[in-house]
């Protein structure tokens, strides 16, 4: 190292503000390079193969890897077993995010309103999410919705076979997905509500306004950017939804729950096509970012506009 | 807010109390059910409690070894996936909040583009990839592709940016290195945050179950929801009792921390699952 001299006048605050907002870049480049590589190793990469796969007839093995250009999305769009899939995971994401918002909202109201033993509230509400997917679904398959011998049946004294129909099988998924996965929205609903100024609540007081005043006037709008994020996430996270439905129903019976994410492992991982099942992948992946999109532009706009 | 009891908060302490019973109960009903006897499993009219509280199930699952095994691995992957993700993660929102590189600006958006690609959708090139590499079956194949999480860089990306310069300066003037400064001042300052990610990291990591499942076909190398998907139901059959006493075992670990550090976790969970605003 050079000697240091003191330092000149010139090297005032601005100049060394100016070093800790932009250094040399080789140091940039340095920090950002063991991110990089992995990103770049496991996201990137596999992102263009999938693509490249999907228009290809490449099998579990990897061998049969001729182009095929369109042919497995051409495929998939006239595959009536695609559309069912599509089919289900539309119908479970809107099932499941109306009551997992709603729920989520009305637990967190009622847990910030109350005083008293809040760790009981949170563990119970949330504690189901810690929960991995395997351990929720085989207690819920074996033991909670069987006909007989289930927590629901003998403890209301009903044989309702809740999976093994088709025609409740993906109402009892939506089900078990709520009560496993409300925590979530519970926890981010009640992050919000605290973050409420609280001199809000003190001036319309002062004002005369009743209790419900303030939830209509104070607290439910400035929940509005929140319930906007939540809505997303909860989208999001239902459209790629797989680990409960695969492990108590395998898609069944009679192709009821089967999500897209799972035919997609049917076709790739037990069909041995993994040529068409990229295909099948890529078309929900279309979905989630038009999805992701349409939100940026959403908060962009309430962004501009509010504020 | 008043703190004074009154007749709405005992409405609403009722209300909360229902929705907590019927919230628990299934969890509590794992618990009784892993505490009877086999052979009163399926007993109905149910009972909570069967003719005797024994611990001859979790004896028997404990023994036969998968469970203790998977968990080791489950531990073992979700700690260095954890790890390796905060680091990296970390350095490259430093290096995108501090510092100025060429291409800095195209690499950052397609960083952000990548919080879009949903993990789910990689199986099949995924998978190509760790056969290519030899690592299936191996820690490495969970844990690499986990540490590949652009949300994590873009939400300490966005606390650096608002962390004021003027700690840094005064370590500079002192002489003190970019790295330096990073290790000795940026990364215990924002030790929150960290905290944060690391918990809402370790919590997903612990819980996967997609790709595990799909790179570990041996025994030895798969976590705990892998392993109790595929060995448990098939190994205890019908013996409810055992599966679960499993299922008590397998979700205990997070439960507990989650008593634990709950604050933490409450912030965590909050605190990453609301970056999109």
């Amino acid at each position: 190292m050079t000697t240091t001299v003191a330092a000149p006048a010139a090297a005032t605050p601005a100049a060394t503000e100016a070093k800790v907002r932009r250094s040399w870049t080789q140091h940039g480049l340095l920090f950002v390079a063991p991110f990089l590589l992995i990103y770049v190793a496991f996201l990137v990469w596999p992102t263009v193969q999938g693509l490249r796969m999907s228009m290809s007839s490449v099998n579990i093995a990897g061998t049969n890897d001729t182009l095929v250009g369109f042919d497995n999305y051409a495929e998939a769009f006239a595959d009536p077993r695609m559309w069912r899939s599509l089919w289900n995971t539309v119908v479970f994401t809107v099932l499941s995010t109306v009551p997992l918002v709603l729920l989520g909202l009305g637990f967190a109201l009622l847990v910030h309103h109350l005083r008293f033993v809040q760790w009981l509230w949170r563990l119970s509400f949330f504690g189901p999410f810690l929960l991995p997917s395997a351990v929720v679904s085989i207690l819920w398959l074996q033991m909670i919705y069987p006909p007989d011998y289930g927590l629901i049946n003998g403890t209301l004294g009903t044989e309702f076979t809740w999976l093994t129909d088709p025609s409740t099988s993906m109402f009892s998924v939506v089900l078990t997905t709520v009560w496993w996965t409300v925590g979530f929205n519970f926890l981010l609903y009640l992050a919000a509500l605290q973050s409420i100024p609280q001199h809000l609540y003190e001036a319309a007081a002062i004002d005369g306004a009743s209790a419900w005043d303030k939830m209509r006037s104070i607290t439910l709008p400035l929940l509005g950017r929140t319930t906007a994020l939540i809505v997303v996430l909860q989208l999001l996270a239902s459209l790629k939804v797989f680990d409960q439905i695969y492990l108590m129903t395998g898609g069944g019976p009679e192709d009821s729950t089967r999500p897209i994410i799972e035919y997609a492992y049917d076709m790739g991982f037990t069909g041995y096509r993994i040529g068409y099942a990229s295909a099948v992948s890529y078309i929900l992946f279309a979905i989630i970012v038009i999805v992701s999109l349409a939100q940026l532009r959403l908060f962009r706009k309430r962004a501009e506009g509010s504020s | 807010m008043t703190k004074r009891f009154s007749i709405s908060q005992l409405i609403l302490l009722v209300v909360a109390l229902a929705l907590a019973i019927i919230w628990l109960a299934p969890i509590a009903w794992a618990v009784a059910v892993s505490l009877k006897p086999e052979s009163e499993t399926t007993k109905i009219p149910l009972e909570w409690i069967g003719s005797a509280i024994t611990l001859d199930s979790y004896q028997l699952v404990l023994g036969t070894g998968g469970i203790v095994k998977w968990a080791i691995n489950s531990t073992v992957t979700a700690v260095i996936t954890t790890f390796l993700t905060v680091l990296f993660s970390a350095m490259a929102a430093y290096g995108f909040a501090r510092t100025q590189f060429r291409g800095q600006r195209a690499l950052l958006a397609v960083i952000l583009a990548g919080i879009m690609v949903p993990p789910q959708v990689l199986i099949a090139p995924l998978f190509a990839e760790m056969v290519a590499l030899g690592l299936v079956d191996t820690w490495w194949a969970i844990i690499l592709p986990q540490v590949a999480a652009p949300l994590i860089v873009y939400v300490l990306y966005k606390f650096f940016q608002d962390v004021p310069p003027e700690l840094e300066q005064a370590a500079f003037v002192d002489g003190a290195g970019r790295w330096r400064v990073f290790f000795t001042i940026v990364l215990p300052l924002s030790r929150p945050v960290l905290a944060a990610v690391s918990i809402f990291t370790f919590i997903t990591t612990w819980n996967n179950f997609l790709w595990p499942f799909l790179v570990s076909t041996d025994p030895n190398t798969m976590t705990l929801p892998v392993g109790l998907a595929n060995v448990v139901q098939g190994t205890f059959g019908l013996r409810y009792a055992q599966i679960m006493a499993s299922v008590v075992l397998a979700g205990l670990p997070l439960l507990v921390v989650f008593v634990l550090f709950q604050r933490q976790i409450v912030r965590g969970v909050a605190h990453t699952g609301l970056a999109g605003q």
